[in-house]
C-alpha cells in the first residue's frame, strides 16, 4: 500500500492534516491543489449523503463529498471552520469537506506505519498507512480509494 | 525532435495526402483529361511514397509505387482513363488510405485485396515498367526530402546574359502594378541595366496620362534559370508584351547593357505611373545573399499551390483557451449583474463601457469556438469510400454527390457523425436505391446518387442524406413493425408516424440480411447518436423520388440557450430547444387522474404533468395545483409532456460544463453552467427527467448516453 506515495529519493514526506469526524487524517501535500473556507454548494439531485454537490472553482465543476460521511462517520456539522480541501488524483479534481485543517506534518517515510490489520477491507483501502504525532494517530489518506467509489456510495 | 514525432508528422500528412488524393480523384472522374489533376494525384501518392521510404515502410512504398506508375502513365498519355482504371484507382486510393492505416497502427494490412490491386494495376503496365525496381526509388525519395539546400548549396556558376523586352499595356498600370518593382526584383537576381525606349512618346498636348507608352530594353546577368525570371512577371504576364531571350556567352553585350545611366526625363512625369528615373541604378555585382533569398524564393514558388497556411495546435490548448473564454463569459455576466445591484444613476456611463466589454467577449468566444469547427469536407470525402464499396458489394450503381463541404461543424460532432453517417449512406445504396435494372424500367439513370449536403440555417447545422431511390415502402414498414410486435395491428398511423418507425429499435426492413446494412443496429443507433449530439434527425420521403434523411444538429456543443428556471430552492436551466411551449396554468385545465397523476389540456389533447422538483428528489411533497409554470416539451419515451417548474426567471446563453469529467453522469441532469453570480445551475435534460420515478430516494447513476456512444 504504501508504494503509492514512495518516492525513490526523497525520504521526507510533508502532510497536511485535518479532523473529519472527530478523527485525524492527513493528505499528503502534493495532493492537495487549495483549501477554501465553505460555500454553500449546488445540490446534486440522486446523490448519495456524502455528495454535498458542485461547487465552482474558477470555472471547473467539481464534486464537494463530506469525508466523514464517506467513511462512515456520520455527517460533518455545519461550523464556521469548516474548510473544503480541494484535491486532485489521477485527472480529476475533488473537494473535501472537513471539519478543520491544523498543521503541516513533516516525517520520515520511516514514520509512516502500515495500516494495522483491522477486520474492514473498506477502511484499509482508504487508510494508506498511520502516522504517530506526539499522542495521536493520524491517518494517511488514499485518495484514489475515495476517487475510486466515488461512484459506489459510502465505503 | 524524437523520431516517433517525425513518424507522426509523416502520418498526419498522409492524411492531408489522402484526401487530397480522394479529391483528386473525384474530379478526375469530372475531367480525366485536366493535367493538374493527373498531376495533383501522382503528386498526393509519391509523397507518401516519398515519405513511407524514410521509414522503411516497404509495404506501402511497393504499393504506392505501382500505384504512381499507372498514374504516371496516364500524366503521359499513353493510357486513358476509362470507367474501370477509375474505379481501379479509387480501390487502390482506398486501399492506400488503409495500408497508410495499418503502417500508422503496426498492424497486418489486408493482403489479399492489396494482391488483388497490385495485380489489376500490373496489368496496367508494361514489361518494362515491372522491372523498375526500388533501389532507384531511394534515390528519388532523398532527392525529395532536400531539394533546397542542394540548390542552395551549389550555386550554379554560369552566368548568362538575358535580354528582355517589356511592354506594358495600359491594363497593367489601371490593375496596379508597377513596372519599377518588377525591375527590383530583377536587380535582385543579377545585374540588371535598363533602357527606356520613348520614341512612342507623343506631344505634350496629345498625351494621355492613361496610356502606356514607354517600353523598356533590359539587360540582365544572372546565374538563374529563365523560368526565374518568368516567375517574376508571372503576375503581369496577360497585361504586356514579353519577350525574354537567352544571349550566349561570349556573345557582343548590345549597346543597351551598359546604359547604366536613366535615360533623359521626359517633361510630363507626374502623369506617368512609372517613369525611368525613378529604376535604381543596378548594383554592381550579384550579392549572394540576395541569390541565395531568391532561389528560397524560387524554390518557395515552386511548389504546388497548396491549401492555405494553417497550424498546427494542440487540441488541449485550444480547449484549454475555450474554456478560459468561458469563463470570461461567466466573469463578464457576473460583473454586469453586481453593477446592476449598485444602482448607479442612469447617467453613468459605465452601461455603455459594459455593453461593450460584452460584445468583445462575445467576439472572442466566437472567435475561439470557429477554431474548433472543422469543414465536414473530410467526413464527407470518407463516405464517398462507403458509398463505392456498398455500390460494389451490392451490385447497384451509385455516386455520391457531396453540396457544402466548407460547412464548418465543431470537431466533436465531426467525430461522432461519422458513425451515424456511415451507417445512413449504407443504409441510402443498400435500402435507398433501386437495382439498375429497376431504376432503367422506372426510367431513370441506372446510377443512383446519393446527394450529402451540409448547411448552415439559424443556428443549426443542417446536414441531409438524399438518394433518387424508390422511397420507402411504408406499407412495408408497417407490416413489418407489426410482424415485429413493435405497434398493435390495428394502429392507424399517420405517414409521418409510418416513417419514424425506423428509428425504433431492432428494426430493418431488408427482406435479406445483406452483409452491408440490416444486422439489427439500424437507425435507432443513429438516432441516439444524433441526439446525444444535442440533435435531432428526421425523414421525408417521396414514393418512386427517394428518401431523404435530414439530421440537424447545435453549431456548438460549449454553449446553449436556456431557461434560466427554479426548482424547489434551486435555480436549474432547460434547453430552449427541448421546449416547445410555456403555459401558466389555468386551473380548469388541470384534471387529476387516480391518486398522483394530473394532466392539463393543451387544446382538447390530455398531456401529463411531470412535477420536475419531485422527479428530482428535491421535494417530497406535491406542489399546489394550479402553481407554478408548466414547460411543454416533447419527450422520446412518453410524447408530449409538460414539466412542471417554480418559474422562469430569464433566458440567456450558458456555457456547458461537463458533470462527468469530476463527478459522473446523474439521472435527468445533462450538465451544468455557472451563472451570473458564480453558482452552479444543474442544465436539465427532460427525456431523461420524466423517466425518473418521482420521490426515490436514490438511483445508482445511469451511464451517460454518452458513454455508451463512445462504446458503441
Amino acid at each position: 500500500m504504501l508504494d503509492v506515495i514512495e518516492a525513490p529519493t526523497e525520504t521526507q514526506f510533508e502532510f497536511i492534516t485535518f479532523s473529519a469526524g472527530e478523527q485525524s487524517f492527513c493528505l499528503e501535500i502534493t495532493q492537495i491543489r487549495e483549501i477554501r473556507r465553505w460555500t454553500p454548494v449546488t445540490k446534486l439531485p440522486h446523490t448519495p449523503d456524502d455528495v454535498l454537490g458542485v461547487m465552482n472553482l474558477r470555472g471547473a465543476v467539481i464534486p464537494i463529498f463530506d469525508l466523514a460521511a464517506r467513511f462512515g462517520l456520520g455527517t460533518t456539522p455545519d461550523n464556521e471552520r469548516n474548510v473544503v480541501i480541494v484535491a486532485a488524483a489521477g485527472g480529476t479534481t475533488i473537494g473535501l469537506l472537513v471539519e478543520s485543517v491544523s498543521e503541516i506534518l513533516s516525517v520520515d517515510k520511516s514514520a509512516i506505519q502500515e495500516t494495522p490489520d483491522i477486520k474492514s477491507e473498506a477502511a484499509r483501502q482508504a487508510i494508506l498507512g498511520v502516522i504517530s504525532v506526539g499522542e495521536n494517530m493520524v491517518r494517511v489518506v488514499n485518495l484514489d480509494a475515495v476517487l475510486d467509489n466515488e461512484m459506489g456510495g459510502a465505503v | 525532435m524524437s523520431n516517433s514525432s517525425i513518424r507522426d508528422t509523416f502520418f498526419e500528412e498522409c492524411e492531408e495526402l489522402l484526401e487530397a488524393l480522394v479529391e483528386g480523384l473525384s474530379a478526375m472522374e469530372e475531367n480525366a483529361e485536366d493535367m493538374d489533376v493527373v498531376n495533383a494525384v501522382f503528386r498526393a501518392v509519391h509523397s507518401i511514397k516519398g515519405g513511407a521510404g524514410a521509414f522503411a515502410l516497404d509495404r506501402l512504398v511497393n504499393f504506392a509505387h505501382t500505384f504512381e506508375t499507372v498514374m504516371d502513365k496516364v500524366r503521359s498519355h499513353e493510357l486513358s482513363v476509362d470507367e474501370s482504371l477509375m474505379r481501379l484507382f479509387h480501390r487502390s486510393g482506398d486501399q492506400l488510405a488503409d495500408l497508410v492505416e495499418a503502417a500508422r497502427d503496426e498492424r497486418e494490412p489486408n493482403a489479399e485485396s492489396e494482391a488483388a490491386i497490385l495485380k489489376e494495376l500490373d496489368t496496367y503496365l508494361g514489361d518494362a515498367d515491372k522491372s523498375d525496381d526500388f533501389a532507384f526509388d531511394a534515390v528519388t525519395l532523398d532527392f525529395d526530402a532536400g531539394p533546397v539546400p542542394i540548390d542552395l548549396s551549389e550555386p550554379e556558376p554560369v552566368m548568362r546574359h538575358f535580354d528582355i523586352r517589356f511592354q506594358p499595356t495600359p491594363a497593367l498600370y489601371s490593375n496596379g502594378h508597377e513596372p519599377l518593382l518588377l525591375f527590383d526584383a530583377l536587380a535582385e537576381l543579377g545585374t540588371l541595366s535598363v533602357q527606356a525606349n520613348l520614341d512612342r512618346l507623343p506631344e505634350f498636348d496629345a498625351f494621355d496620362p492613361n496610356d502606356a507608352v514607354i517600353d523598356w530594353r533590359l539587360s540582365l546577368e544572372t546565374s538563374e534559370d529563365e523560368t526565374v525570371l518568368h516567375e517574376v512577371f508571372e503576375f503581369v504576364d496577360a497585361l504586356c508584351t514579353l519577350d525574354i531571350s537567352v544571349r550566349e556567352e561570349g556573345d557582343e553585350p548590345p549597346t543597351s547593357a551598359v546604359l547604366p545611366e536613366p535615360p533623359a526625363q521626359e517633361p510630363e512625369t507626374d502623369a506617368e505611373p512609372a517613369s525611368p528615373s525613378l529604376v535604381p541604378p543596378p548594383s554592381s555585382e550579384p550579392k549572394p545573399a540576395a541569390q541565395q533569398s531568391a532561389a528560397q524564393q524560387s524554390a518557395a514558388r515552386e511548389e504546388p499551390r497548396g491549401p492555405r497556411p494553417t497550424l498546427r495546435v494542440d487540441l488541449e490548448r485550444v480547449d484549454r483557451l475555450i474554456n478560459t473564454v468561458g469563463e470570461l463569459i461567466i466573469n463578464q455576466a457576473m460583473i454586469s449583474q453586481r453593477i446592476e445591484e449598485l444602482e448607479l444613476p442612469a447617467v453613468a456611463h459605465l452601461t455603455n463601457e459594459l455593453e461593450a466589454y460584452k460584445l468583445l467577449a462575445r467576439d472572442i468566444q466566437e472567435g475561439v469556438m470557429a477554431i474548433r469547427a472543422q469543414p465536414v469536407k473530410p467526413l464527407f470525402q470518407r463516405m464517398s469510400r462507403i458509398v463505392r464499396e456498398a455500390s460494389e458489394a451490392t451490385g447497384k450503381k451509385a455516386k455520391l454527390v457531396t453540396v457544402g463541404d466548407s460547412t464548418e461543424v465543431d470537431k466533436t460532432v465531426i467525430e461522432r457523425l461519422a458513425d451515424p453517417l456511415t451507417h445512413m449512406v449504407r443504409n441510402a445504396v443498400d435500402h435507398g436505391l433501386e437495382s439498375p435494372q429497376k431504376r432503367r424500367e422506372a426510367g431513370k439513370d441506372p446510377t443512383g446518387s446519393i446527394r450529402l449536403s451540409a448547411s448552415h440555417r439559424s443556428g443549426s447545422v443542417f446536414i441531409e442524406i438524399a438518394d433518387d431511390g424508390a422511397g420507402l415502402n411504408r406499407a412495408r414498414i408497417l407490416e413489418k413493425a407489426i410482424e415485429k410486435g413493435l405497434v398493435a395491428p390495428d394502429a392507424e398511423l399517420s405517414e409521418q408516424e409510418v416513417d419514424n418507425l425506423l428509428f425504433l429499435p431492432g428494426f430493418s426492413t431488408a427482406a435479406e440480411v445483406s452483409s452491408l446494412s440490416g444486422r439489427g443496429v439500424g437507425m435507432d443507433v443513429v438516432k441516439n447518436a444524433v441526439s446525444a449530439l444535442g440533435g435531432r434527425v428526421s425523414i421525408s420521403s417521396v414514393p418512386g423520388s427517394g428518401t431523404t434523411f435530414t439530421i440537424v444538429l447545435p453549431l456548438t456543443l460549449a454553449v446553449m440557450d436556456g431557461f434560466v428556471i427554479s426548482i424547489a430552492d434551486q435555480t436549474m436551466v432547460i434547453p430552449i430547444a427541448s421546449i416547445i411551449e410555456t403555459i401558466r396554468p389555468n386551473s380548469k385545465d388541470l384534471h387529476c387522474i387516480g391518486t398522483n397523476g394530473q394532466v392539463i389540456s393543451v387544446r382538447g389533447a390530455y398531456v401529463p404533468i411531470v412535477d420536475v422538483a419531485r422527479n428530482l428528489g428535491l421535494t417530497r411533497e406535491r406542489a399546489p395545483i394550479g402553481t407554478g409554470v408548466l414547460l411543454l416539451v416533447s419527450t422520446e419515451g412518453q410524447g408530449l409532456t409538460a414539466l412542471r417548474v417554480g418559474g422562469i426567471h430569464d433566458q440567456r446563453q450558458v456555457v456547458i460544463k461537463s458533470l462527468e469529467s469530476n463527478y459522473g453522469a446523474i439521472p435527468g441532469v445533462s450538465a451544468a453552467t455557472i451563472l451570473g453570480d458564480g453558482k452552479i445551475a444543474l442544465i436539465l435534460d427532460p427525456d431523461e427527467l420524466v423517466k425518473l420515478n418521482p420521490g426515490a430516494p436514490f438511483l445508482p447513476p445511469a451511464p451517460s448516453p454518452r458513454m455508451e456512444l463512445r462504446h458503441a
